[in-house]
C-alpha cells in the first residue's frame, strides 16, 4: 500500500518536471511560429523608429535578426577553430598521462573553469580583450565562446580516449609507431565519434550565452563581417528586443531560432553518441 | 615527428588551462583591488549601501551576496522534491527501460535550454501567475527568480544522482528484499545510504550553478539594490548586479563590480571543487 | 657472422613492478632461430611479462622496471630505441584487435603508417598480398579489402593482427595467448598457420594451453612465481619433466 503511494508519488513528480520543457517549447513555438518568415532570417533589426512606425500603422514589424545571426556564427567559427585542436590536444595530455601531478593540477583547473559563471568570463574577456583593444569586437566575443567550450571538448577527449580498451594503443606501438602517430592514426579515430559529439555539446551549450557577449561584443544592428568591430548574436538581439519596448514582438520569433538551433544540436549529438556507441 | 615534440606540444595545449586560470586570477584581483582598497575588504563585504550619484559613490556588496545565497538556497529547496523522485525514477524503479530513456532526454533537453529563454519563460508565464496569486505586486522578486532557477537546476541534480542510485549493487538490494522489506524500506534503509554521498555531491554541483546563473535572475529579480527583506521582495545577485550594471559602469564602481565578480568566482570555485572532489570519492567507494 | 648468434638470448632479465615485487626472476635462455617456443606457466607466473619485455611494451608505464639483458641478434634491445626494436619484434594480442577506424589493407599496412613510411601503389598491394595470403587470408577478404576490419570473425581479425604484424617483416613475433579468445576451429586454423610462419619467422608464444604447446612449439619454458623453472624440449618436458613444480603443472596438480 504504501509502497504504491510512493511509486505513483515518483511518476507524478517525475511528470511535473517534464512540463516546463513542453510550457517553454509550446510558448515559444505558438507565439514564434508566425514571426518566422524568409524575410526574418536575411534582414537585420529595424532601428527603434521604423519599428515605432510600424506600430503605429498597424503593420508587422519589419526586419529580422541576419545581423545575429552572422555574428553568432563568426565569432562560435573563431571560437572553434581555437578550442577544437587546442581542447583535443589538452584532452590528450590528460588521457596520456593521467598520474602526472601536473595534469591532476589541469584537470582540477578544467573543472573549476567549466564551472565558473559565464559573466565573470565575460569580465575576464573584458579585462583582457576589450581594454587593450580600446573597444568591442566580435574577437572579444569569441575569445569568451573559447574559454567556455575549452574545458567543455578537454573532458570528453579525456573521456573517450580513456575508455577506448588499452589494446588498441598498445597493438599500435607493438608495430613500432611513435606516440604521436599511435595517437593520431589510432587512438583519435577510434575516439572520433566521442570528441565530436563533444565539440557539438559544446557549441550547444555556449550558443546561447548572452551574459558574456554583453561586455565584449556588444552588439550592433547591421550585418558585419568585421572581426574587430562590435558584432551582434542571437542570443544579444533577444536581450536587446526584451528591454526595447517597440521590438517585443521579435522576441519570440528569435528565441524559437535559439531554441530549436540548441535543441537541434543536442539531440543530434545524443543521437550520434547513441549510433556511435553501439 | 618523435616523442619529445609530441610531448611537448601536448605539454604546450595542457598549459593553456592554468595560464587561462591564473589569468582569471590575476585580473580580477588587480582589477578588484582599487574597490578594496577604497572601501576595506571586511566592510565592502558588510556594506548594504550601493549609491553612484557623483561625490556620493558608496558600493557594498551585502545586498547582492544575500540575493545569491537566498534565490540559491530556494532553488535548492525547490529543486529537491523533483530532481529525487526523477533520479529514483530512472535509476531506480524504471532502471533501463524506455520511459527511463524518454524521461532523461527530457532532462538533457531542460538543461539545454539557454538561460535567456528561462528567463523570458519566466517574465512571460511564470511572473503573470505570481501576480495573479497576490504573492507578489509586481510578479518579479527573489521567490519568481528562485522557482525558475529551480526548473534549470534540476537536471544537473537528477541524472547525476541517477548515476549514483543506479550503482547501488543488486546483491545489497536483494539482501534487504529476502528479509521481507518493501521497496519504500529498500530504498530508505538501502539505495540512500549507499548513494547518499553521491546524490548530495550532485546537489553540490547544482548549486554551483545556480550560484552563477545570470540571465534568469536578472530578468527576474527586480534588480533593486537594497537588501532583500523577504523572499517576496526584489533584489539582485552578484551575477545580476553585474550584468545590469557593468556596460554603464566606470572608476570605482567598475571596480567595485569586478570585486563582486572576484567573489562571486571564488564562492562559485570552491563549492565546485568541493563537489567534484566528493563526487570522485563517491565514485571510488 | 649474423646466423652463428642466436636470435634472441635471455641475461638474467628481470622485470619489477615496485621495488618489492619481482615479476620475472633473472631468467636466462637461448632461443633458436625458425622456432616455436612456448611459454607456460599458472597465472601470475609472469610468462606474459617477460614477453612483453621483448618489444619494450615496458617502457610504456614508467614505474615498470627491466633489468639484466635480453639480446637480439646479439644486441642488447633495452639499450636501443623502442621504436626499433618494435619494428623488429611483432606481437600479438589475446584479443584481436584490428584497428577499428581502419580498413582492411589499412590494417596490413598500419605498422608503415605509423611509421610514417609511405610505400608505393604497387609495393602496397604486394605487401598486402603476400600477408594476407601467409595468413590464408586473401581468399577470404580480398573482395572486401577496403570495408572495416571489425565486420570479420574473431578468428579471421586475429590473422589479420597476424598478417599487420608480418608487414613488417619481423625478425621475431610474439604472441600473447593468441587462441584464448577464439573458438576451437579458428584455433586449429592459427596453428597450422604458425607451422607455416616458422619458417620464416621466429615465434614465442604464451600459452595457457598444454595441448596447444604439445603440438605446435619445439622447444618449451615452464615459468612459476616469476622464475624460469624449466626450459627444453616439448616433447622431453612433456615426457619427463626434470622439475618437480613442472611435473605438477603438466599433470594438473597446479594452476
Amino acid at each position: 500500500m504504501k509502497d504504491k503511494l510512493m511509486l505513483w508519488l515518483i511518476c507524478i513528480l517525475s511528470a511535473l518536471t517534464a512540463v516546463p520543457l513542453f510550457a517553454i517549447l509550446g510558448e515559444v513555438l505558438l507565439r514564434g511560429y508566425d514571426q518566422l518568415s524568409w524575410s526574418f532570417f536575411t534582414e537585420p533589426t529595424p532601428t527603434a523608429y521604423r519599428a515605432m512606425k510600424a506600430i503605429q500603422a498597424g503593420e508587422p514589424i519589419p526586419g529580422g535578426i541576419a545581423n545575429g545571426i552572422v555574428g553568432t556564427m563568426i565569432m562560435l567559427g573563431m571560437a572553434v577553430v581555437f578550442a577544437v585542436p587546442i581542447g583535443i590536444l589538452c584532452g590528450a595530455y590528460l588521457a596520456e598521462n593521467p598520474k602526472r601531478r601536473f595534469a591532476k593540477v589541469v584537470s582540477y583547473l578544467t573543472d573549476m573553469l567549466q564551472g565558473t559563471p559565464s559573466v565573470i568570463i565575460g569580465i575576464i574577456t573584458y579585462i583582457w580583450v576589450v581594454v587593450p583593444m580600446k573597444g568591442y569586437s566580435a574577437i572579444a566575443g569569441s575569445v569568451a565562446l573559447f574559454i567556455m567550450m575549452l574545458p567543455l571538448i578537454i573532458r570528453s577527449t579525456e573521456e573517450t580516449i580513456k575508455i577506448l580498451p588499452a589494446s588498441l594503443k598498445e597493438a599500435g606501438l607493438a608495430l613500432g609507431g611513435n606516440r604521436a602517430r599511435v595517437m593520431l592514426r589510432v587512438q583519435l579515430p577510434a575516439a572520433f565519434g566521442g570528441i565530436f559529439t563533444g565539440v557539438l555539446l559544446a557549441i550547444s551549450r555556449v550558443i546561447g550565452e548572452t551574459a558574456p557577449l554583453m561586455f565584449t561584443a556588444l552588439g550592433c544592428s547591421f550585418v558585419r563581417f568585421a572581426v574587430d568591430k562590435p558584432i551582434s548574436a542571437v542570443p544579444l538581439l533577444i536581450w536587446e528586443f526584451f528591454n526595447d519596448p517597440n521590438l517585443q514582438e521579435l522576441i519570440w520569433g528569435a528565441s524559437l531560432f535559439l531554441l530549436l538551433f540548441v535543441l537541434t544540436l543536442n539531440i543530434t549529438a545524443k543521437y550520434l553518441a547513441k549510433k556511435w556507441n553501439q | 615527428m618523435n616523442d619529445k615534440i609530441y610531448k611537448i606540444i601536448l605539454f604546450a595545449a595542457a598549459l593553456v588551462i592554468p595560464i587561462v586560470c591564473g589569468g582569471v586570477v590575476y585580473a580580477l584581483v588587480t582589477d578588484a583591488y582599487e574597490a578594496f582598497d577604497h572601501f576595506g575588504f571586511i566592510s565592502f563585504l558588510t556594506s548594504s549601501e550601493w549609491s553612484y550619484t557623483d561625490g556620493d559613490e558608496h558600493y557594498g556588496a551585502l545586498p547582492f551576496i544575500t540575493g545569491t545565497l537566498m534565490t540559491t538556497f530556494l532553488a535548492l529547496l525547490f529543486c529537491i522534491p523533483f530532481s529525487l523522485p526523477v533520479a529514483l525514477f530512472v535509476g531506480e524503479y524504471f532502471k533501463g527501460t524506455k520511459v527511463a530513456a524518454v524521461l532523461s532526454t527530457v532532462t538533457d533537453l531542460l538543461a539545454g535550454i539557454p538561460s535567456i529563454i528561462y528567463g523570458l519563460w519566466g517574465f512571460y508565464t511564470l511572473r503573470p501567475i505570481i501576480m495573479e496569486l497576490d504573492i507578489s505586486p509586481q510578479g518579479s522578486g527573489i521567490l519568481t527568480a528562485s522557482l525558475v532557477l529551480a526548473i534549470m537546476i534540476v537536471p544537473y541534480a537528477a541524472s547525476l544522482s541517477a548515476e549514483f542510485i543506479k550503482m547501488v549493487p543488486n546483491d545489497l538490494k536483494e539482501g534487504a528484499y529476502s528479509l521481507g522489506a518493501t521497496r519504500a524500506e529498500v530504498i530508505r534503509r538501502v539505495v540512500f545510504p549507499v548513494a547518499g554521498s553521491g546524490i548530495f555531491s550532485s546537489f553540490v554541483l547544482a548549486v554551483g550553478r545556480a550560484l552563477g546563473e545570470t540571465m534568469t535572475v536578472t530578468m527576474l529579480i527586480g534588480n533593486t539594490n537594497t537588501m532583500p527583506d523577504s523572499i517576496t521582495s526584489t533584489g539582485n545577485s552578484m551575477a545580476s548586479i553585474i550584468a545590469n550594471q557593468f556596460g554603464e559602469a566606470s572608476d570605482l564602481r567598475l571596480s567595485s563590480l569586478i570585486a563582486i565578480g572576484l567573489i562571486l568566482f571564488l564562492i562559485t570555485a570552491v563549492i565546485n571543487l568541493v563537489g567534484k572532489m566528493m563526487i570522485k570519492r563517491a565514485r571510488i567507494s | 657472422m649474423e646466423s652463428i648468434k642466436p636470435i634472441l638470448e635471455f641475461n638474467k632479465t628481470c622485470v619489477s613492478y615496485t621495488k618489492q615485487t619481482m615479476a620475472v626472476k633473472y631468467v636466462s635462455a637461448t632461443i633458436d632461430r625458425n622456432t616455436i617456443t612456448a611459454i607456460m606457466g599458472p597465472s601470475g607466473c609472469g610468462k606474459s611479462t617477460l614477453l612483453r619485455a621483448v618489444n619494450l611494451m615496458h617502457n610504456l608505464y614508467p614505474n615498470i622496471r627491466v633489468d639484466g639483458e635480453i639480446l637480439l641478434n646479439g644486441e642488447n634491445i633495452l639499450s636501443m630505441e623502442p621504436i626499433d626494436v618494435r619494428r623488429r619484434v611483432g606481437m600479438v594480442f589475446q584479443r584481436p584487435a584490428p584497428f577499428p577506424t581502419m580498413s582492411i589493407s589499412e590494417n596490413v599496412l598500419a605498422g608503415y603508417t605509423l611509421n610514417g613510411i609511405n610505400l608505393p601503389k604497387n609495393e602496397r598491394d604486394a605487401t598486402i598480398e603476400r600477408c594476407l595470403k601467409s595468413v590464408a587470408l586473401w581468399d577470404e577478404v580480398k573482395d572486401v579489402l577496403n570495408k572495416k576490419g571489425t565486420f570479420l570473425s574473431g578468428g579471421q581479425q586475429q590473422r589479420l593482427c597476424i598478417a599487420r604484424a608480418l608487414a613488417m617483416k619481423p625478425d621475431v613475433l610474439l604472441m600473447d595467448e593468441p587462441t584464448s579468445a577464439l573458438d576451437p576451429i579458428a584455433t586449429k586454423h592459427i596453428e597450422e598457420l604458425l607451422q607455416e610462419l616458422q619458417k620464416e619467422v621466429t615465434i614465442l608464444i604464451v600459452t595457457h594451453n598444454m595441448g596447444q604447446a604439445m603440438r605446435i612449439s619445439s622447444k618449451s619454458m615452464f615459468m612459476y612465481l616469476g622464475e624460469l623453472v624449466e626450459y627444453g624440449d616439448t616433447a622431453m618436458m612433456f615426457s619427463n619433466p626434470a622439475d618437480e613444480r613442472t611435473k605438477a603443472y603438466l599433470t594438473g596438480k597446479m594452476g
